[in-house]
């Protein structure tokens, strides 16, 4: 069985927000809602700070609460790589799946259907990447079968130390940041 | 220092990101109440009681509370519905079932709540369906008369009712992203919440002043119950994760915390419990002061912890 993931290269990307864009394009999202986004997180005691840079996304969770609390089966995990997606025509807009989701990675369409990244089903089906991998100008991103021993992600996560954002929720994400 | 900036989509930047407006905590403050008087209903029916007047009346052996948690829960449903952004797609509920869902739960309970209130009525039937349908006097009359047909009626009524009540709370629970909510104790919290609501209004309307006095005892176990609960839903956050414990705050300190302690607590459980305690020692008179603030409390309790629980989040610092 595959497992459809990303890993994302934290010390190459530079927030240009290339990826953002290019799904706004790719998908269409309504005015003032987006799929991915970026986060820039700056820790330490000045002048000694060190800046994270994230192009996040729905996390497409092993454990995704947005499938279990849905009450009419539209959240679901897609039946080929474990890919968490919606059926529009099943969706009531009760609105537990963006209650449930710990990322904010949901919001509801103005046509009345939850919506979120999709990792691009509609370009996986084809063979390509999804449209924020394949645009990224500093290849940082990278999607594949992460239970594919010779695939390019599972390589990277197997020799690069790598977080995900809020394991702690217990959704097991599957968009590895490399650090 | 840690400092995150985001350029996500956020709904205390966009408003209409929302997630639950007011018609989640009406729902579930009405399917709260009804559960309450499902039960303590189902409780009279169970032992056998019966209203001899002639007509229906709101004390707990006939039909009256009835009607009216028919019409409260069709409220909430309504709420509900008018929460929904897909509405014409509400029958895909009823298509399925996702065992893993409370949603889906109550989706089916509200089904099942439905015949047993319908199932209560009938057994007291009111004037106005016996007059426009006098054809029908003999048949209810024979139910009204089958004993164990009353009890069985009211232990669906508390069964039904004891499901309704917790799956208000539940639904919440299973919320996992919000900590605030994701403890159990809701189920209970929200069940003895409507019990206390029920247990208020019943004592306010009923006929009978033995049943008044009756009610106003149990409503006093039942606010006492529901202050245990909220201090072991209280003591069970602060004992968890930072996220828990920030959750908690929000009652501590944060931004509900006038609400939650004067609102919810202090109005809507303690006072009242207080002037209930002197009533039935005949130390002050029954007055509708109580079950008012009884009943507003329940309202505010949903609404504050609907409105809380979507502030607090796992924090990724
Ligand atoms: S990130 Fe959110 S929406 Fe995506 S699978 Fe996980 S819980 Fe569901
Ligand atoms: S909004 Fe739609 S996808 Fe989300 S839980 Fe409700 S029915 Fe399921």
């Amino acid at each position: 069985m595959a497992r459809l993931g990303m890993v994302i290269d934290t010390v190459r990307c530079v927030g240009c927000m290339d990826c953002v864009v290019a799904c706004k394009t790719e998908n269409q999202t309504p005015e003032g809602m987006n799929r991915d986004w970026i986060t820039y997180a700056t820790r330490g005691r000045y002048p000694d700070l060190s800046l994270t840079i994230q192009s996040e996304r729905c996390n497409h969770c092993d454990n995704p609460p947005c499938v279990h609390c849905c009450p009419t089966g539209a959240s679901h995990v897609h039946d080929w790589g474990g890919m968490v997606q919606i059926t529009r025509e099943e969706c009531i807009g009760c609105k537990a799946c963006l209650a449930s989701c710990p990322y904010d990675a949901r919001y509801i369409h103005p046509d009345g259907y939850a919506d979120k990244c999709t990792f691009c089903l509609h370009r996986v089906e084809k063979g390509e990447d999804p449209a924020c991998v394949a645009v990224c100008p500093t290849h940082c991103m990278h999607f594949g079968d992460l239970d594919d021993p010779h695939s390019e992600v599972r390589k990277l996560l197997d020799s690069r130390r790598h977080h995900t954002v809020m394991p702690e929720a217990g959704t097991r994400p599957q968009i590895f940041f490399l650090e | 220092m840690s400092e995150l900036i985001s350029t996500a989509q956020s709904p205390w930047v966009d408003p209409h990101l929302h997630v639950w407006g007011w018609e989640i905590p009406v729902y579930l403050f009405l399917g709260g109440w009804t559960a309450g008087i499902m039960v303590l209903c189902g409780w009279a029916l169970w032992k056998g009681q019966r209203d001899e007047r002639p007509h229906a009346t709101f004390s707990l052996a006939s039909s009256g509370l009835f009607i009216l948690a028919f019409a409260a829960i069709s409220l909430g449903m309504l709420a509900l519905f008018l929460d929904l952004e897909h509405k014409l797609f509400v029958w895909r509920l009823y298509v399925t079932f996702e065992p893993a869902s409370p949603m889906s739960w109550g989706a089916w309970i509200l089904i099942l709540v439905y015949p047993v209130l319908l199932m209560g009525i009938l057994l007291d039937p009111p004037l106005t369906l016996t007059n426009r349908v006098p054809q029908l006097v003999p048949l209810l009359k024979k139910l009204a008369d089958n004993l164990t047909l009353r009890r069985i009626t009211g232990l669906l009524a508390i069964g039904t009712g004891v499901a309704l009540g917790i799956y208000t709370g539940i639904l919440l629970s299973a919320l996992g992203a919000r900590p605030l909510w994701s403890s159990a104790i809701l189920g209970p919290l929200f069940l003895f919440s409507g019990l206390s609501a029920a247990a208020a209004f019943a004592h306010w309307a009923s006929p009978d002043q033995p049943e008044r006095e009756y009610l106003a005892k149990i409503d006093n176990q039942f606010l006492a119950s529901e202050l245990a609960i909220v201090l072991l839903f209280l003591i069970g956050l602060t004992t968890s994760t930072e996220a828990h414990l920030q959750a908690a705050q929000l009652f501590l300190g944060g931004a509900y915390t006038a609400v939650f302690w004067v609102g919810v607590v202090g109005l809507g459980i303690v006072l009242p419990l207080i002037i209930q305690s002197l009533a039935v020692t005949h130390r002050v008179p029954h007055t509708p002061l109580a079950p008012v603030l009884v009943i507003l409390g329940g309202l505010a309790l949903r609404f504050v912890i609907v409105s809380a629980g979507q502030i607090s989040h796992w924090s990724r610092l």
